[in-house]
């Protein structure tokens, strides 16, 4: 049905595009046009179908809840939750498309004739306003096109329009993650303490699990302590900043101040390619080879290696992030300007002693930028570590243990079924809007210092 | 004082060596991660891309497969009893063990091979009542042994081969019954539990229709949002909000993707879960900003005269955009798109948290089966103790890796062939 009505809505918009230039063909026979005749095309087109789209659209998303109130008001005498009157909506749903299979009362099934009806009313309600709608908005088009008018501007105006609409996408999204992140993470900070969350020294969930019922609140008291897993995750990225800053920014002012154009020209995109192999094939890299290279090599020195160790899986990531940090200090070098570098060999100095003394403080805000993305960047991955590094939230600083991250205990938590309203569920929105402000807080501060140190040199 | 002044020289001059050799230390070690981790990932899957079948004999005896009457229509062979016959088949490579012993013989072939049984018949219904060749998908297990994965000579109890099975491996081998072909069903199968039958179909499908969700999402309101932003926005605090807002977006971490998607398109909207379609969705949103970006920069790229000679001609600003700007920046902007689209391929994060990881073993054919992608699809190989995944991990990582470079070379045909130069 809905897609007959979207169907009948575009065809007519479309068709109303030749009828509108061929409107525009015969008044050129008398007077002359204010606007190329596709203009009158467009125009037609666009009060034929856009007004009945967002009527289309407005009435889809409210229509559902308003039957669910009308259908549900019938319960208010008797006293239910909120998931039963959820429960008892679906089976009302289902008994009226025809797919219910259990108990039918007589309640049920008067709840289900009075769905038909309202659905029934609304259906056609729904055809019969809209077709209305795009006759009067149509015939309202057609008249301005009688009288000649500008067409051109109308139809410029609304393509801006659509185009700032397009443009709010990016905000929109951004509300969609701060909001749906929010709300479950409220609820769960109403079931633990906010304290309790940042400051705790166990992170155990699992241990919160109750069949049927609301979980032990001195029990959700000790599970939920993130401080293991902002160790964890600080530690891993520590660790890979300890392998990709040394590689990636030798590598970087290589390519930038020795290499020949030859060399530049393909070790640069060979080392790039590091940063766009999928992260979980890195995972399963460390997992495989490194994690097991680890443990002999510590096994042969006498240390107790686990096979899931915060070391292999923190090694790899530095490796991926190696092209992020070299790519961008390439390029925050190269853009030192050379003056810097003549005045530097016109006193005598050599290239490294340049390098260290000149150009290095000169980029030093881009090369920190440019650090502090790589930073975000291991915080928020999430694949090498739910692969390499175990699961178990340890409190520990030794490379050889496993311990997890906020990213892994997301996945952890989340794969599978979930269930909405349980705490274990929500803790995962609570870690990811911790995530979610860290990497921001780094970002933000990354492209500020880049965005200056772009305008010193520019 | 000159001495000590060459000494100086020669310090400095051999610091400007060493500092030199580090440079190229660094690049050497970051050419050689990529080396070592590109052959390790073809030394362990290359191997998957062959299949092990034994080869044996099968007597499609009527009595065994209660078969009445002597033309029995399509019909009734599908209906057959065809476990005997695909039991004898195996049972007959060595008649001497006894009948209790015989799971043994049964464990080297994979768990389908009464499926192919039947599929035989099925193929050739003139092969009723005769004795003929057939070929069975090896176990993994024997799998792995053929390809010499599995180390031999470990402890009996250790092994998932054991002895018996050792032994006739050999003789088959001996005889040249166990045959090698190029592993077309990893291509064709759906994910299976069985290493031997697991192929990449489900998820590879599962692969495309997200990015054609993606695509289908992400390119035009990101070109849209572009144009808007580098051709008709004024500069005031709103627009910087947006484009700060872009530039953050592309940095947050993928796996808050996963949580909008769970949070906003299951639990609000209610799309059905494990699907492409909601996956899909969820990359384009990770996608929009890397794509607004590339779009924006390719607009800038854009001289201005062009501009000029349009709006000079006496286009409106919308008519100069739209003929001319938008068509130059294509390009520049679909280069861009496939990037993005690349990048998309690549996550598994954000499809785990919106359920792709589903076991699915049927094909998907459309966006709103459920489905998991070739990344992910890693990852629960990956997650699995039987040994014959891990080849098949790495033939997938490879398939995957074909994928990713066959993109990024598109980009690059794109940009330097359609691409103006303006100097």
């Amino acid at each position: 049905m809905n897609l007959v009505l979207i169907s009948l809505i575009l065809l007519l918009g479309f068709s109303s595009y030749f009828f509108g230039r061929k409107k525009a063909l015969v008044i050129q026979s008398s007077q002359r046009l204010t606007a190329l005749p596709k203009f009158y095309g467009y125009y037609l087109s666009i009060w034929c179908a856009v007004p009945a789209l967002i009527i289309f659209a407005l009435w889809s998303i409210f229509e559902p809840s308003i039957v669910k109130n009308l259908i549900l008001s019938d319960y208010d005498g008797q006293i239910l939750n909120k998931n039963e009157l959820q429960l008892t909506y679906t089976k009302i749903k289902a008994l009226a498309l025809g797919n219910y299979s259990g108990n039918i009362t007589n309640f049920l099934d008067n709840s289900a004739n009075k769905y038909l009806q309202i659905k029934g009313i609304a259906d056609n309600a729904k055809i019969v306003i809209i077709l209305s709608i795009l006759i009067f908005s149509l015939s309202y088009a057609y008249k301005s096109i009688q009288k000649n008018n500008r067409m051109r501007e109308p139809v410029e105006i609304f393509l801006k329009w659509l185009l700032f609409t397009a443009s709010l996408a990016a905000v929109l999204v951004t509300i969609g993650i701060v909001f749906s992140l929010l709300f479950e993470a409220i609820r769960f900070f109403q079931a633990v303490q906010f304290f309790d969350f940042i400051f705790g020294t166990h992170w155990y969930p699992a241990k919160t699990f109750v069949r049927d019922g609301q979980p032990d609140p001195e029990l959700l008291k000790d599970a939920f302590g993130a401080v293991p897993l902002f160790a964890g995750t600080f530690f891993i990225a520590f660790i890979a900043m300890c392998v990709a800053i040394p590689i990636g920014l030798l590598s970087g002012i290589y390519l930038s101040e020795y290499s020949g154009r030859n060399v530049r020209k393909y070790a640069k995109p060979i080392i790039e390619i590091l940063a766009g192999i999928p992260t979980v094939v890195y995972g399963f890299f460390a997992a495989l080879t490194v994690g097991p290279f680890v443990k002999e090599i510590g096994n042969a020195m006498g240390f107790e290696v686990s096979a899931e160790s915060a070391l292999a899986a923190g090694a790899v990531m530095g490796v991926m992030i190696i092209p992020f940090i070299s790519s961008l200090s390439d390029d925050v070098i190269t853009a030192v300007p050379q003056n810097l570098r003549d005045g530097s060999y016109a006193m005598g100095a050599t290239k490294s002693e340049t390098i260290k003394k000149v150009i290095f403080p000169a980029a030093l805000p881009g090369i920190v930028g440019s650090i502090l993305l790589a930073v975000s960047r291991a915080v928020g991955e999430t694949m090498i570590v739910v692969m390499a590094s175990g699961l178990a939230a340890n409190l520990t600083i030794n490379p050889l243990e496993s311990t997890s991250t906020i990213t892994a205990q997301i996945v952890v938590t989340l794969i599978g079924d979930q269930q909405f309203g349980d705490p274990k569920t929500q803790s995962a929105f609570a870690l990811g809007i911790t995530l979610f402000l860290v990497t921001l807080f780094l970002n933000v501060i990354a492209l500020s210092v880049v965005k200056k140190y772009r305008e010193k040199y520019d | 004082m000159t001495e000590a002044k060459a000494k100086l020289l020669k310090q400095r001059y051999n610091a400007e060596k060493r500092f030199k050799l580090y440079g190229q230390i660094a690049i050497a070690l970051a050419l050689m991660f990529l080396t070592l981790f590109m052959y390790k990932i073809f030394s362990k899957g290359y191997t998957a891309f062959q299949k092990t079948w034994i080869q044996t004999e099968v007597h499609y005896d009527r009595d065994l497969m209660l078969i009445e009457g002597t033309n029995p229509t399509l019909q009734e062979l599908e209906e057959a009893d065809y476990f005997d016959v695909a039991y004898k088949a195996m049972t007959r490579l060595d008649p001497s063990l006894p009948e209790e012993l015989d799971r043994q013989l049964i464990q080297m072939v994979s768990y389908a091979y009464e499926k192919e049984v039947k599929e035989l018949l099925l193929k050739n219904p003139d092969y009723l009542g005769k004795i003929v060749p057939i070929r069975l998908t090896a176990s993994d297990d024997l799998d792995q042994v053929h390809k010499g994965n599995y180390p031999r000579d470990i402890p009996e109890e250790d092994r998932r081969v054991n002895n018996y099975q050792l032994k006739i491996y050999d003789m088959l081998n001996e005889r040249g019954d166990i045959k090698s072909t190029f592993n077309f069903s990893f291509f064709t199968n759906p994910d299976s539990r069985e290493a031997e039958l697991a192929g990449i179909a489900s998820s590879f499908m599962g692969t495309v229709f997200s990015i054609l969700v993606c695509l289908i999402f992400s390119f035009p309101i990101a070109v849209l949002a572009a144009i808007y932003l580098e051709e008709f926005a004024p500069k005031n605090k709103f627009t910087d909000f947006i484009e700060v807002n872009i530039n953050n977006l592309a940095a947050v971490p993928s796996i808050v993707f996963g949580l909008l998607g769970l949070g906003v398109l299951l639990a609000v909207f209610h799309l059905p879960r494990s699907t492409p379609l909601v996956g899909g969705i969820t990359l384009s949103l990770m996608t929009l900003p890397t794509i607004i970006i590339a779009a924006r920069a390719s607009l800038k790229a854009v001289p201005p005269s062009i501009r000029e000679a349009a709006l000079a001609m006496g286009a409106s600003n919308m008519q100069t955009t739209m003929h001319h700007t938008v068509p130059l920046s294509m390009p520049g902007t679909l280069s861009g798109t496939i990037i993005g689209l690349a990048q998309a391929l690549g996550e598994t994060a954000p499809l785990i948290l919106i359920g792709m990881v589903a076991f699915v073993n049927t094909i998907p054919g459309t966006p709103v089966d459920p489905a998991a992608s070739l990344p992910v699809q890693i990852y629960i190989w990956s997650e699995s103790a039987e040994r014959g995944f891990v080849e098949k991990v790495s033939a997938c990582i490879m398939v995957l890796l074909a994928f990713l470079i066959l993109m990024n070379l598109a980009a690059q045909v794109v940009r330097h062939k359609f691409e103006k130069k303006w100097s």
